[in-house]
């Protein structure tokens, strides 16, 4: 490289040239002509590597999400755009206001940290994510001069905060083992992911602190190309042990840290989407969605409506057009669902208020409201593999129905909404289990005896039991 | 004062100031029966006008609709819907909750569009506009009472204060369950359980909630709904306490401490 050099000056000015004007690093004034020219290429390398793989995480992350977007579509149409004015209310005040997690104030003071946590220390990761492009270090902190550090250390303190609270997270999960945490639903996958992400937000936060007790050593030695500030709150503390070890060890440190903290940012963005955690970008679509109408209400379904209409009143029914297609009657599979409901399943964060709260559950029936979003979820990602691999959905032969959801769940739903009143983010399971309902009573007349017994009574008698219609009003006279 | 049916009231050209929709288990259920009586007797004491549809009344459909039928719940409102709509109903008060239901939110859908009421909202203004008068150290003072949360008037529709405030009226101290208001455990019998034999599970929905009115000391479990005085009933019995915890509908509380 040195004799390439010597040899080509067009080169070498090329390369001043680049190095010029991508570093800070001001080598002509520099004895270090080679050692600050292999710097230069060093950083050069970085600022490529960074870009690269930035673009490539943001790229598959893209995909991704445009493929969750068609799953999401599989679902039948419904309107909820009205009441903007409401939506947006319920979507600050229960996503961004976390309202409803309030109702438990020790886990949701915990997760209000790892939250603020993780929208704050975004900023940071801004910077972060600039220096990796051009090439700079702690490009704000000039920009901002004393109150840089007083930002640094204000998201040191949420990152300790997070990192306690992912510790004390692990602990409920791992060890003291809270019930709705370490239910069956959750064994395998589900309580892998929960951990994984527990443990890189730990991971990640460590590295944040490390990274940032190295700098302010470096700091205290005077290393070129790290600017000074003022000490930062938590790890000016801890900037002290670091202060025996070489410059060219803490550069080390401090870089390694750098990349692995930045790789493990782009490694999250990655893992979201099949994750369980997906719910810190969902919340908020799905709080703005959500049901506005009262709780107790359940969907009329417009098709049989029209049908008795057709029945009672022939000449008042909607005339039925040819290219009308036969949906089926409530849902079998998931894109019977509407997209709602499958919205609901990727805003699905497992944490089981709803089936602590679920009065089957609680009496040990197999019902699970929880189990019912993540089997929408578990059932809609296979559609979505199987489309992707054939073009189309291609008949597998499984439906969400039977296969995921037994009719014994099923049938264990007293429909008293404790589970949609549980969920902090506003997911009705109630409303697939309803669907379900509708397709195995009235596609596959799947019902219990006793309920055909009340069909039968309430169709001849007009009473779910067996009374004559002409006692109706003999307590008048008792 | 006679019960009226809508029909005789049309028949003399009268109109009734609302109509008391008394529903399947307030008609038939015997217990239910009496939470129908206590009713028609505070609205004979004070005043006011009211009929009954009588032999006309049909189920609303409700436990068709939750059980997944919703073709024969479909029949069954436009049934009803068309006979309360030829009578000119305004005004519907009704002792259960699912019929409250489906009255204020699923038949406006249908063309059944009613001003409903339920009726410890009903008996909260009246006692608030003082049209109900409470007798000084009634049947409940000094009583222990808890008050079970219904499924359809609370998380279904909001409605927690209205009953409580009735409660209170009766100068007493109210004992809330660890489960109240919107954290109210179900009887287990809403979603059509009430007709059909539980899943196989620990124990039953309506012995777990009984267990934990029992656990408050109280002596009487107030309730708003038919159905789930049946389930609380039961599950009392089941834990051999019938003789000393009553459950009684808000209703027969304030028929039996009227002036």
């Amino acid at each position: 490289m040195l004799k390439t050099h010597q040899k080509n000056p067009v080169l070498v000015a090329l390369i001043h040239a680049i190095a010029q004007n991508l570093t800070t690093f001001d080598f002509w004034r520099k004895s270090y002509y080679f050692r600050g020219l292999i710097l230069a290429l060093m950083h050069l390398v970085q600022q490529i590597l960074f870009i690269v793989l930035a673009l490539a995480s943001i790229y598959i992350f893209a995909k991704k999400i445009g493929e969750m977007r068609r799953n999401i579509l599989l679902g039948r149409d419904e309107d909820l755009t009205d009441s903007p004015g409401q939506r947006w209310k319920n979507m600050i005040l229960l996503a961004l206001g976390q309202k409803k997690m309030f109702k438990n104030p020790t886990p949701a003071i915990l997760h209000l940290f790892v939250y603020a946590g993780f929208i704050i220390i975004n900023v940071e990761i801004l910077e972060i994510f600039l220096d990796g492009i051009i090439g700079k270090h702690r490009l704000f902190a000039p920009m901002m001069g004393s109150l840089y550090a007083y930002l640094i250390g204000f998201f040191e303190i949420l990152a300790a905060l997070v990192l306690v609270s992912c510790v004390i997270f692990l602990v409920r999960r791992n060890i003291t083992k809270v019930r709705r945490l370490n239910m069956k639903e959750l064994l395998g996958w589900p309580r892998e992911d929960a951990n994984i992400i527990l443990i890189t937000e730990i991971v990640l936060m460590s590295l944040f602190l490390i990274m940032n007790s190295a700098d302010l050593a470096l700091q205290a030695k005077g290393a070129q190309h790290y600017p000074t500030t003022a000490t930062f709150w938590i790890t000016g503390n801890f900037a002290g042990a670091f202060s025996g070890l070489s410059e060219s060890t803490l550069i080390a440190i401090e870089r390694v840290c750098w990349w692995l903290h930045i790789i493990g940012v782009f490694f999250f963005l990655n893992y979201l989407p099949y994750s369980k955690h997906f719910h810190i970008l969902l919340a908020f679509p799905n709080a703005y969605y959500s049901k506005l109408i009262p709780q107790g209400e359940v969907k009329n379904m417009k098709e049989i409506q029209n049908e008795v209409l057709y029945m009672m009143e022939p000449d008042k029914a909607p005339a039925a057009t040819s290219e009308q297609e036969h949906k089926r009657f409530g849902a079998k599979d998931v894109t019977d669902l509407s997209w709602k409901n499958l919205l609901d399943a990727y805003s699905c964060t497992e944490c089981g208020r709803c089936t602590a709260a679920c009065p089957a559950n609680i009496t040990g029936k197999k019902l699970s409201p929880r189990k019912i979003m993540m089997d929408t979820r578990d059932r809609l990602e296979e559609v979505g593999k199987n489309i992707n691999a054939n073009k189309e959905f291609k008949d597998d032969g499984k439906a969400l129905l039977h296969d995921y959801i037994t009719v014994e769940e099923l049938r264990a739903c007293t429909t008293c909404q404790a589970c949609v009143e549980a969920c902090p983010v506003m997911i009705d399971p109630l409303s697939i289990i309803m669907q379900l309902r509708r397709n195995l009573v009235m596609e596959e007349s799947n019902a219990p005896g006793e309920w055909n017994l009340m069909f039968g009574n309430i169709e001849n008698n007009m009473a779910p039991w067996k009374f004559s219609p002409d006692d109706r009003d003999a307590w008048v006279n008792t | 004062m006679p019960i009226k049916s809508i029909a005789e009231y049309a028949a003399n050209g009268e109109s009734p100031e609302i109509l008391f929709w008394v529903g399947c288990a307030g008609s038939f259920d015997q217990r239910a029966q009496k939470i129908t009586r206590a009713f028609t007797q505070i609205l004979d004491k004070v005043g006011i006008k009211f009929a009954i549809l009588g032999k006309e009344e049909m189920c609303n459909g409700d436990p068709a609709r939750r059980a997944g039928n919703e073709f024969l719940f479909q029949m069954m409102a436009y049934n009803n819907i068309a006979i309360l709509n030829n009578y000119n109903i305004k005004k519907v008060v009704t002792i259960c909750p699912h019929c409250f239901n489906i009255f204020r939110n699923e038949y406006p859908k249908l063309g059944g569009n009613y001003e409903v009421v339920h009726h410890t909202t009903f008996l909260q203004q009246l006692i608030n506009e003082g049209k109900i008068k409470l007798k000084d150290g009634g049947a409940f003072k000094g009583k222990r009472i808890t008050y079970h949360d219904s499924c359809y008037l609370g998380r279904g529709n909001n409605i927690y204060e209205a009953p409580r405030a009735v409660l209170e009226a009766f100068d007493n101290e109210l004992i809330e369950m660890k489960r109240c208001r919107t954290n109210g455990l179900c009887c287990g019998a809403g979603g059509a359980q009430m007709f059909k034999e539980e899943e196989p599970g620990t124990t039953r929905v309506n012995f777990e909630r009984a267990e934990e009115a029992l656990e408050t000391g109280a002596t009487i479990i107030a309730s708003n709904c038919p159905f789930c005085m049946t389930m609380l009933t039961d599950g009392i019995k089941n834990k051999e306490k019938e003789e000393s915890v009553k459950v009684l509908d808000i209703a027969e509380m304030v028929a039996m401490s009227l002036e």
